[in-house]
């Protein structure tokens, strides 16, 4: 049996800093998964991932990630690699968690 | 130590200019990640899970004060104040910026350091013991050797491109501290009967996702055969490694197929080609590489102080017992700073703490340290008349975990905190054990103990041969941490098994407690460790302490 598609969002690290991105709705590249865009089919999710992939000057070696939707509509990660990639490392307030 | 000629400087120098310009051409689209990333990585620089990387080399772990506190200002100046030292001897940075990189490495070269071929199929950073140069147990100071393989293996023309990555170790002691049987070479210096030096040579060790216990290729190898024999190693490797199979490319998976008997002989037959090409190591180079690593003058000072706050502070006597060791000099010791704090992550010093052992080194210690492959820092030659205020200082810096080779003493790689490989967190998972035995006040009860963790079966934090070893994964979306136990890096190298089925990260600690609750009962005497009892007992009894609930059947089945 196929297995569900999961919503999808399209994610990166960033070329001059590393951080973690995300691609927005606006066709830009935001650092918070709430403001990814979501794809709800793969179709959609695979054309959407070929237009990020042309701005590779920006980033490096974007993929889709599962995503799940929160009361407010707002993407969050499935696994848990992609959650501490939201969060940054556990041993040190640093990273994302620590805003920046 | 080792010091840059005009050539080095020339060269390092060069290759700074040279990735500037490839990091400016990255950053206006003259170059596209495909065509840039094998040129970070050729100079160490890896794209991480929140972050870029940069793995700097330490030649065999070797370091002086100076090139100590420029790390530190690196740290401050353009990372998060801290540096993390690794299994390999080196140190990484966890936050660099790309647009920064450059100028780090141009600050690396300026004492001397580089990033080179610390990543890429090439010959990696070569290790060795810890404690060369100090050792009691010495038969030779391995440094030697390190240097002399460092010079010929940097930017070697032939050794560019291997089937994968390329790493040696050496020791100079029959003790062995550097895990020389689980390298691509490992290097044993020797006597033979007539008492002429030279090596055992070992290849096709190797942890990772096949681990591996090297194999003796030449018992004896004259000392003026080395550079010759091992180019005939990688000659062969290079031409017969399998490049089919990223996963099958390391020399051990050619020694397992081929065979040591067939590769030894195709070895030999390239070295005899080798030898009668090579000119002999020019005796005006292998000099200088003595007298760089020639012993300090040493100060036979009165102990006397020592001995009396041995006498009275606890404390004090604890930390001599566990971290100090024998050296070569009975006026001396050795002491190994312990970068793993209770609760701390394994291998970090913050840029404060590098300069704290960076000024001990300088004022007491003959301007030495190294890193060592447990990610603690070593200060091989303390007068003891010092060691008791190099202890207040160590103290004071909140490095004098009296730890050593104990269970919170653990080697864990980054993990998923960091590593883009990673299958599973390290780092929380070692905290948590420290934490919990700390509480519990079993950790010198336990006695010598070693936990290894990795959070992939790459295995950076050598699980495989942990007395236990740790291997976090990921199991259907969730970390899952696999235990093998009686695993040895020592001379007498031993992969560890397999027990049973994973442990997710609550439950984790509650085994390894049920564990060595379940070995305090079951040796014999204190004397005994957890290994030798182990190698006593077999798994049996360690397995029903791990999973009192499962019957013997269910965890083989579950094994499987």
């Amino acid at each position: 049996m196929a297995r569900k598609f999961l919503p999808k969002v399209i994610t990166s690290n960033h070329l001059l800093e590393g951080d973690v991105i995300y691609f927005s709705t606006d066709g830009e590249w935001v650092r918070n998964i709430s403001q990814a865009a979501v794809f709800l089919d793969p179709e959609t999710a695979h054309r959407k991932l070929d237009e990020a992939d042309l701005q590779r000057n920006i980033h490096v070696g974007a993929y889709l990630a599962d995503a799940l939707l929160d009361d407010e509509g707002k993407p969050k990660p499935v696994h848990f690699r992609e959650r501490f990639r939201t969060l940054g490392p556990s041993n040190y307030f640093h990273g994302k968690q620590a805003g920046n | 130590m080792y010091k840059y000629n005009d050539f080095d400087h020339a060269f390092v120098r060069t290759r700074v200019a040279e990735f500037r310009d490839q990091v400016d051409r990255r950053l206006s689209g003259s170059l596209t990640e495909e065509e840039f990333k094998p040129l970070r990585l050729k100079n160490g620089l890896y794209l991480q899970l929140h972050a870029y990387m940069l793995r700097v080399a330490v030649p065999y772990g070797t370091l002086n004060s100076r090139q100590m506190r420029q790390l530190a200002m690196i740290a401050e100046k353009w990372d998060k104040g801290y540096g993390h030292f690794t299994t390999r001897q080196n140190i990484q940075y966890n936050w660099p910026k790309l647009k920064d990189v450059p100028d780090i490495l141009d600050a690396l070269a300026d004492v001397s350091m580089h990033a080179i071929q610390t990543s890429g199929n090439c010959i990696r950073n070569v290790t060795a013991d810890h404690f060369a140069g100090a050792a009691r147990d010495e038969i030779e100071d391995a440094r030697i050797t390190a240097e002399l393989l460092r010079q010929w293996s940097t930017d070697h023309p032939e050794f560019q491109y291997l089937p994968r990555k390329f790493k040696i170790a050496v020791t100079g002691s029959p003790n062995d501290r550097a895990v020389t049987r689980a390298h691509d070479i490992g290097l044993r210096a020797i006597k033979d009967s007539e008492g002429s030096a030279g090596y055992e040579v070992l290849i096709g060790g190797g942890l990772g996702r096949t681990p591996m216990i090297g194999k003796v290729v030449r018992g004896f190898l004259p000392k003026e055969d080395l550079l010759p024999y091992i180019e005939a190693i990688l000659r062969v490797y290079n031409l017969s490694g399998r490049r089919d199979n990223k996963y099958k490319a390391r020399i051990k998976i050619l020694v397992h197929e081929t065979g040591i008997e067939e590769l030894r002989a195709e070895i030999e037959k390239e070295f005899l080609t080798r030898k009668a090409e090579f000119p002999g190591i020019n005796p005006e180079l292998l000099q200088a590489i003595e007298q760089d690593f020639a012993a300090p003058i040493f100060n036979k000072l009165s102990v006397d102080n020592h001995v009396a706050r041995v006498a009275h502070d606890k404390e004090f006597r604890e930390w001599v017992k566990n971290n100090v060791a024998r050296h070569k000099i009975p006026e001396y010791a050795i002491v190994t700073v312990s970068l793993k704090p209770v609760g701390g992550t394994p291998g970090d010093a913050t840029a404060e703490q590098m300069r704290v052992m960076a000024d001990l080194a300088e004022t007491y210690t003959h301007d030495e340290l190294r890193v060592s492959h447990e990610q603690n820092i070593v200060l091989p030659h303390v007068p003891k008349a010092y060691l008791p205020k190099v202890y207040d200082e160590l103290k004071k810096a909140g490095l004098a975990t009296p730890n050593l080779g104990l269970l919170s003493d653990i080697i864990a790689c980054p993990g998923m905190d960091y590593c883009s490989l990673a299958t599973a967190r390290s780092i929380p998972i070692a905290q948590d054990i420290a934490k919990r035995f700390d509480h519990l006040q079993l950790e010198r009860d336990i006695g010598a103990l070693k936990i290894k963790i990795s959070g992939c079966i790459n295995a950076c934090g050598h699980h495989h041969v942990g007395h236990i070893g740790i291997l976090g994964l990921d199991k259907a979306g969730v970390e899952n941490y696999q235990i093998t136990l009686g695993g040895n890096a020592t001379e007498d190298a031993h992969i560890g098994s397999r027990v049973g089925p994973g442990f997710s990260a609550e439950e984790l600690v509650p085994a390894l407690e049920r564990l060595l609750k379940s070995y305090l009962q079951l040796r014999e005497s204190p004397e005994e460790t957890f290994y030798k009892c182990y190698n006593r007992l077999g798994m049996d009894p360690f397995k029903e302490a791990l999973y009192p609930h499962l019957k013997p059947k269910q965890i083989k089945r579950d094994r499987a």
